[in-house]
């Protein structure tokens, strides 16, 4: 492991100790926050039992829909951009300005469009997610040095040549952060709409255990939904290390 | 005025025998936020024989770029015309001509084997007709032991020749470099410049380099074509007479000097003049 690894790894211990020690030593109430060890225990139980299996999966299999539908359209979106500059500039101003707009004022809107199931939670996270994913794309295809394209040019390389063989390549960690987001922005978006209005799924299992006060369960399932976030991100986030080391090493 | 009616050295090639040839060439740039078109270039002309190794020299901003982005298809003229092996050049970089850039140009992403086989693989070459191709290109700019590296893990000087081996690799009939050499330290230079030449007589090509460096055109080429300052004209065309075995040792010869101070009494009072018209 590397220094950083360990240090890593040192700070996260260090903090679950003190949160352990300070819950065990009733300096924090253990009805308001759990010791991790309990947590831990918890998350295990309700992953053993089978109980919420079908909610784990249905918010994951949500998150992934959300997620696909937002690269691909915020990709294609940002190749739009990228070949219609005056649309680009034209559409500047809302994109800097989408995130200002809490896209969770739309749930109701799209249960009355999409019916009281799935697809509104898929909606809200699309609506949230997609932009980040369109934004990383066009800065990925801008950031391209001309001398690349001249020389795909060179090549006689086609237009779509161009694209697969030298932009894409060369907008890659930019796509790669896009992704990233794009995923993290379709958990919030999932999870948080199943927190609003939903009858199953992850987030709304959370809130129902809230509500109920069964403690051990409501940190149990977050524990499991951070596991599973934190999970995907650190994959990507390795791989984009590597990525960007072949890049710039 | 036509180029060989300028040349007062040497046997104009004719338009049959040309590898490359250039009529009334012109190129004007539209006037943009109501600035008049500015002519950046000629009307020139020009002749490459098969083989030659020709160089150009020319004040900053005379147009050399523009000449060699016209010549390899990738910019339109604005007038005039361009043939390569009898047919025209127009919007495409014609089969058999391969372009090396000033900026480093490899694909980062890509390991030093796979850049030199891009080209190729682009053309579904099969690879084991690939494989012998790339490395001989390799062992050519002796990049062999570093097939696997990958550009970011290269010098400069590498990189660039990591470019070069892209194009060899083509077997292209017509080299195009534009200052190739250009961010190298001088002795990278001197030593690019032989491999360069080496290259030249292994490979039979017709090599056109754009240069600033006067020494570099003096050591490298059969003939040297000095353009004005803006709109880039040819005012004088030298032929070197160098042997084709020939390296950078002939910096030594009393005839380099007299071809760079020829060059510089031609370059001199153009390169003056496109300082005072800088803005």
């Amino acid at each position: 492991m590397t220094r950083a690894g360990l240090l890593r790894t040192g700070i996260i211990a260090a903090a679950l100790g003190a949160l352990e020690a300070a819950c065990r030593l009733g300096a924090i109430d253990r009805f308001s926050l759990s010791p991790p060890s309990e947590m831990a225990t918890s998350a295990l139980r309700i992953l053993t039992s089978g109980e919420y299996t079908r909610d784990i999966l249905v918010t994951f299999a949500t998150v992934a829909g959300a997620a696909l539908l937002s690269v691909v359209a915020g990709f294609a979106l940002g190749v739009l951009l990228y070949r219609l500059p005056r649309l680009k500039r034209a559409a500047d101003p809302f994109l800097a300005s989408y995130y200002a707009v809490p896209s969770f004022i739309f749930y109701p809107l799209f249960i009355v469009l999409f019916g009281l199931n799935r697809w509104p939670l898929v909606a809200v996270a699309f609506v949230f997610a997609f932009v980040a994913m369109a934004i990383a794309s066009v800065d990925g295809f801008l950031s391209v040095r001309p001398i690349l394209l001249r020389t795909a040019a060179s090549l006689r390389l086609t237009r779509m040549e161009t694209l697969r063989h030298v932009i894409l390549p060369a907008a890659a960690p930019y796509l790669f952060t896009g992704v990233k987001l794009t995923i993290v922005y379709a958990f919030i978006g999932v999870v948080a709409g199943e927190f609003i209005l939903s009858g199953s799924g992850l987030g709304y299992r959370i809130a129902f255990a809230y509500q109920s006060f069964e403690t051990a369960t409501m940190y149990g399932l977050m524990l499991i939904l951070i596991c599973a976030v934190v999970t995907v991100n650190m994959l990507l986030w390795s791989h984009e290390k590597r990525l960007h080391a072949r890049l710039t090493r | 005025m036509g180029l060989h009616a300028q040349i007062p050295l040497g046997e104009p090639v004719t338009a049959q025998a040309a590898h490359v040839a250039v009529r009334g060439l012109t190129r004007i740039f539209p006037g943009a936020n109501g600035r008049p078109p500015l002519q950046a270039l000629g009307p020139l002309d020009l002749d490459l024989a098969p083989g030659e190794f020709f160089s150009v020299v020319g004040p900053s901003g005379c147009g050399k770029s523009t000449l060699l982005d016209i010549l390899a298809g990738l910019s339109p003229a604005s007038a005039g015309s361009v043939t390569f092996e009898g047919k025209p050049v127009a919007d495409t970089v014609p089969d058999g001509v391969g372009v090396v850039f000033q900026e480093d140009s490899s694909f980062p992403w890509l390991s030093v084997f796979d850049n030199a086989a891009f080209g190729l693989r682009r053309l579904k070459t099969p690879e084991a007709q690939l494989r012998p191709r790339v490395e001989e290109a390799l062992a050519l700019i002796g990049l062999s032991d570093f097939a696997s590296a990958f550009p970011a893990q290269l010098s400069g000087g590498m990189r660039q020749r990591v470019c070069i081996a892209r194009t060899l690799v083509m077997r292209p009939r017509l080299i195009l470099l534009d200052e190739p050499f250009g961010a190298l330290d001088q002795q990278t230079k001197l030593l690019m410049g032989d491999e360069l030449l080496r290259l030249w007589r292994e490979t039979g090509a017709t090599i056109l380099l754009i240069t600033h460096s006067l020494d570099e055109a003096a050591l490298l080429s059969d003939r040297i074509g000095v353009m004005s300052a803006r709109p880039g004209r040819f005012i004088d065309v030298i032929e070197t007479g160098w042997a084709r075995d020939r390296d950078s040792r002939l910096a030594a010869d009393p005839g380099f000097g007299a071809i760079t101070a020829r060059i510089w009494r031609q370059l001199r009072e153009e390169s003056l003049k496109a300082m005072r018209a800088a803005p």
